[in-house]
């Protein structure tokens, strides 16, 4: 392998044209963006990702940032990157390993090489390889990692004065040194887009849409595409690289599609819910990495009917969204971990005054501010059991970024039909990470019932439905008036009640009524064997991990399935009866083991964990490994595994040699 | 609106309609028992409809107030009314929305959402019943007790700076900031002005808890006394007080205001005179406190201003006007789309 995975047919050289320039055909390919954080590698990254999605491809994205917004410039901690996986085939992941990285300096080089394959492509900035940059990224006075055979023998290494090149090919524009500097993130993407041989069409038009007509700056748009081509022809022109790669189109089904990242989905679900259900969106928060997007998403959409309201604090914002739904009006707050702590106490409220609310947590990497960049899974817990009182509310997760949009429908579906507030959790990685999204036609689409009682004669404010549900009087309504709060409600009157077998009769109730949600819960289904030796459970944003992962163990002949959870309160009727269908059950999880201890709990299942806390999405490798350890019969009694050790360093030196050109 | 429109009253309502069936369970000879009366009074002298009105409050003696009001109503969490309040008037700012509140409540747990929705100008009303003690819990004091102060958690004397609730109302800018006793007879006349603002209206209301903090405001209130330590404002009018009415509050010479004795080549042009319009002197008049000097009663602030929910649907409507409102595929389809061909 080189750059890329190759296609069953050989590479064969294709012809390239006068350049003596071969051409490969890959598969699927993995790249990796990195420099400083404001050296502009999301827009790199996010730019190739619709470029590929354009051209056809089956992309996965996994952006990867610091959590401050300039770190010191040069250093390891302030390296941004942005990994893409395209692909002629359908994927679900961003790729383990990376076919080839971009560093745009000495730190974003040390920062990710090591996640480069061996033989892998090495394409780095050389004009910032200099003994000041060597030394903020922390290397050994007068080391330079690029003349250590240590690399050289194991990359294909390619030295590129990009920032020189750059100001080279702006020189003459009259922009600052300043401003042509910025243009170099251009300059490199040029340049992988002629390694990987794709159009610049799509990024000259975002560049001419965004400089030049959005914020009407045409000189910055020019100088910004005279780079991207610069860098495209330094490709063409010099014959650096001996082979270019291309990825074919990818399988995919007729039809209008668009890129998404898992907060965009989040956004565009909760206005389609908003108009399938007739009710005005009320987005109640306060701003939080990594759940801020949606804010940002939805205050665009004030034309959509949808409001947001950015409060003064987390408890503010749930508390608005409970007032939002008193008054009727479809409420949704979002947040992440530590923001969900915070409003704890209010969706105890909630549950007690049984009001329809959603709440997403696109979780991060905690305890407390923890990693507010990173993903993690780490608030199912606090999610199912986090409030004083037992307190019962509906969760779900989403699998993907695209899957957020279905998931954000579910949620309010589920909120209004059951009055009860859903717990939506997301994560970080699949928050920022995006994929191809087939857009759905608005007729696929069932409507969201919702009905208000008007009858005074016959309504009481805690008499329930066949679903448990009580009614949603909303304010307004004649001769409806009535008191509810966070003191215990008398059965049926909802009047405030200190009656023990009350208090005893109303907690089973709540309880009682989220149960009942499992009437509105698909049962489980795996994808492969019905039965076997081994069943791998998955909640979130793992699904692309385990689900690839339990297929090539099952290419391999493997007796595994793979079951992934979207409802996790209450969990599927059928779930108990298919574990015991497997011999053993392993559960990969971005925490330390909080869906393993739910299910060992509640289904006394021997399930075994591999348990993760990187702040980084599973590799395919690490799942499979785990999958193979325990098939193999040598994992023992542990209840956990962590993931291996990235292996590279153990693994041999690339056969290819290459010093770059 | 805070005086709802839509609907033509069919009768007029008492203030026993506003009255819910529940058992009011204050201690006998608590101060909120007035405060009741008077807030179910002014309901019906406004014309004020039961199904339009909303009372949400926080946790407190004072809380309990939505239990005994036939209207809808939201007693919450501990500080946090003002943020469902918001929430409420941004999903339907039709409805007439008030708040109860404590200076626990208020201003202790629940500081940062007062600030916040004063600053916002939500057209809500604010009564924050002030009894400078937590009663519900049983006598800790609270952010308005005095320095010094001896309670259950300060037995040797509270070391806490008490805060005056209208200078941080008029800080936070608020648009209309009052203050009134729970017994006094023009409490009537502050809530009816609260409840015809346009905007957030904040009132203070002295209120007795007379089991932990029995007299607390007994200078405000005994007939021998008051008219010494309280000073009606109105506005346009100067600043005289006094059983006698021959005292006033003037500015001294370096601008800072003092009581003086009218007559003896002192007259009324000399005062202050009360400009409800003007944030300044309303900032200078919190600012006045017994013992040295008397504390005014009425509106402080008044000051016309955009409410919050009605900018926010402005803003929707703006918005559909400059973007059309895109049917659900379309919405779908808008931004970066492309397709796949078969």
């Amino acid at each position: 392998m080189v750059a890329g995975t190759p296609t069953n047919a050989a590479s064969q050289p294709a012809a390239a044209g006068a350049s003596h320039t071969q051409r490969v055909e890959l598969a699927s390919a993995v790249i990796r963006f990195a420099g400083d954080s404001g050296d502009g590698m999301q827009l790199a990254g996010s730019q190739f990702t619709d470029t590929s999605a354009i051209a056809g491809n089956d992309v996965a994205t996994l952006p990867d940032f610091p959590a401050e917004i300039r770190a010191p410039a040069g250093t390891v901690p302030g390296v941004s990157g942005f990994q893409i996986n395209f692909s002629s085939q359908d994927i679900h992941t961003p790729g383990d390993e990376v076919n080839a990285l971009i560093a745009m300096n000495p730190a974003a080089f040390k920062a990710h090489i090591q996640d480069v394959q061996n033989g892998g492509v090495v394409v780095v900035n050389d004009s910032e390889f200099d003994k000041v940059n060597l030394r903020k990224a922390g290397y050994p006075e007068g080391y330079n990692p690029l003349d250590d055979s240590k690399y050289q023998d194991r990359y294909k290494i390619y030295r590129v004065p990009i920032s020189r090149l750059n100001d080279e090919s702006l020189a003459g524009s009259g922009m600052t040194a300043k401003d042509t500097g910025r243009c170099k993130n251009m300059w490199a993407l040029g340049l992988i887009y002629f390694l990987y041989d794709r159009s610049l069409d799509t990024t000259i038009k975002y560049l001419d849409d965004y400089f030049g007509k959005k914020k009407k700056l045409p000189q910055v748009a020019e100088a910004n595409i005279k780079a991207l081509k610069a860098g495209y022809y330094f490709g063409e022109t010099a014959e650096i690289f001996p082979v270019r790669y291309h990825v074919g189109r990818a399988p995919v089904s007729p039809g209008t599609y668009r890129k998404v990242t898992g907060n965009e989905a989040t956004a565009m679900g909760l206005v389609t819910a908003s108009k399938l259900s007739g009710k005005t969106l009320i987005y109640c928060t306060y701003p939080i990495t990594p759940a801020s997007d949606i804010l940002h998403d939805l205050a665009t959409m004030r034309h959509m009917g949808v409001k947001t309201f950015q409060a003064e604090d987390e408890i503010a914002a749930v508390c608005a969204a409970i007032g939002v739904a008193f008054a009727g009006q479809l409420a949704v707050t979002g947040t992440s971990g530590p923001g969900l702590a915070l409003k704890s106490e209010a969706i105890g409220l909630a549950v007690m005054t049984e009001l329809p609310l959603v709440v997403i947590d696109v979780q991060r990497g905690g305890p407390s501010t923890g990693l507010p960049t990173k993903t993690e899974q780490s608030d199912l817990l606090q999610a199912m059991f986090g409030r004083n009182g037992d307190c019962p509310v509906i969760v779900l997760a989403a699998q993907s970024p695209a899957d957020c949009f279905n998931a954000a429908i579910e949620a309010v579906r589920l909120a209004f039909k059951h009055m009860a507030p859903v717990l939506l959790l997301t994560d970080g990685y699949i928050a920022n990470g995006s994929e191809p999204w087939k857009v759905p036609d608005a007729s696929s689409f069932e409507k969201i019932p919702v009905s208000h009682p008007t009858d005074a004669a016959s309504f009481k404010p805690y008499q329930r439905d066949e679903h448990l549900a009580r009614p949603w009087a909303i304010p307004g309504t004649p001769g409806l008036e009535h008191r509810i709060g966070g003191l215990e409600k008398a059965d049926i009157t909802g009047a405030v009640s200190y009656d023990p077998a009350n208090h005893h009769r109303m907690t089973e109730l709540r309880a009682a009524k989220i149960v009942k949600v499992v009437d509105d819960v698909p049962p489980a289904q795996v994808y492969g064997p019905e039965q076997g030796d081994l069943l791998v459970v998955g909640w979130g944003g793992t699904y692309g991990s385990i689900r690839t992962a339990v297929e090539r163990a099952q290419h391999e002949g493997r007796s595994v399935a793979g079951l992934h959870m979207r409802h996790l309160n209450p969990m599927p009727a059928n779930l108990g009866q298919v574990f015991r269908r497997y011999k053993k059950v392993l559960v990969p999880e971005l925490n330390t083991g909080q869906l393993r201890m739910l299910l060992r709990a509640r289904y006394l299942i021997d399930a075994r964990g591999l348990n993760k806390i990187y702040g980084k999405p599973f590799l395919v490798e690490e799942i499979h490994y785990a999958i193979e350890h325990m098939l193999s019969g040598q994992w023992g009694d542990r209840e956990s595994i962590p993931p291996q050790p990235h292996a590279l360093e153990a693994s041999a030196p690339a056969q290819e040699l290459h010093t770059g050109g | 609106m805070s005086t709802p429109n839509t609907t033509v009253p069919l009768t007029t309502l008492t203030p026993k309609d506003f009255s819910s069936d529940q058992d009011v369970r204050w201690c006998p000879g608590c101060g909120d028992y007035a405060i009741l009366n008077q807030v179910r009074r002014v309901l019906a002298a406004l014309g004020s409809r039961r199904e339009k009105t909303v009372f949400v409050s926080g946790i407190g003696c004072s809380s309990r107030f939505p239990y005994y009001m036939n209207t809808y109503g939201f007693h919450s969490i501990h500080g946090r009314a003002p943020a469902i309040a918001s929430g409420v008037k941004i999903a339907n700012p039709e409805l007439d929305v008030w708040i109860v509140t404590g200076d626990g409540d208020g201003l202790s747990i629940g500081g940062n959402h007062l600030l916040h929705i004063l600053r916002r100008n939500v057209n809500v009303n604010i009564l924050l019943f002030n009894n400078r003690i937590y009663g519900l819990t049983k006598g800790q004091y609270s952010p308005t007790s005095e320095e010094g102060k001896k309670t259950k958690s300060s037995p040797m004397g509270a070391i806490d700076i008490p805060i005056t609730p209208l200078s941080i109302a008029l800080a936070a800018e608020a648009s209309f900031v009052a203050r009134a006793i729970d017994v006094d007879k023009n409490l009537a006349d502050v809530l009816q002005a609260a409840a015809q603002h346009r905007g957030t209206s904040f009132v203070e209301i002295y209120q007795d808890c007379n089991i932990f903090n029995h007299f607390a405001f007994q200078y405000a209130t005994d007939k021998a006394t008051k008219d010494e330590h309280v000073i009606y404002l109105e506005h346009g009018k100067p600043l005289v007080f006094g059983k006698n009415r021959d005292k006033g509050i003037r500015l001294d010479g370096s601008h800072k205001p003092e009581v003086v004795q009218l007559g003896k080549g002192v007259t009324e042009d000399d005062l202050i005179f009360h400009d409800q319009n003007d944030e300044n002197l309303a900032f200078l008049l919190s600012r006045l406190s017994y013992p040295q000097f008397p504390e005014p009663m009425g509106v402080f602030y008044k000051a016309e201003d955009d409410c919050y929910e009605d900018l926010l649907d402005g803003q929707v409507r703006q918005a559909v006007a400059a973007k059309g409102s895109p049917d659900l595929d379309a919405f779908l389809r808008s931004g970066e789309t492309y397709t796949v061909g078969a």
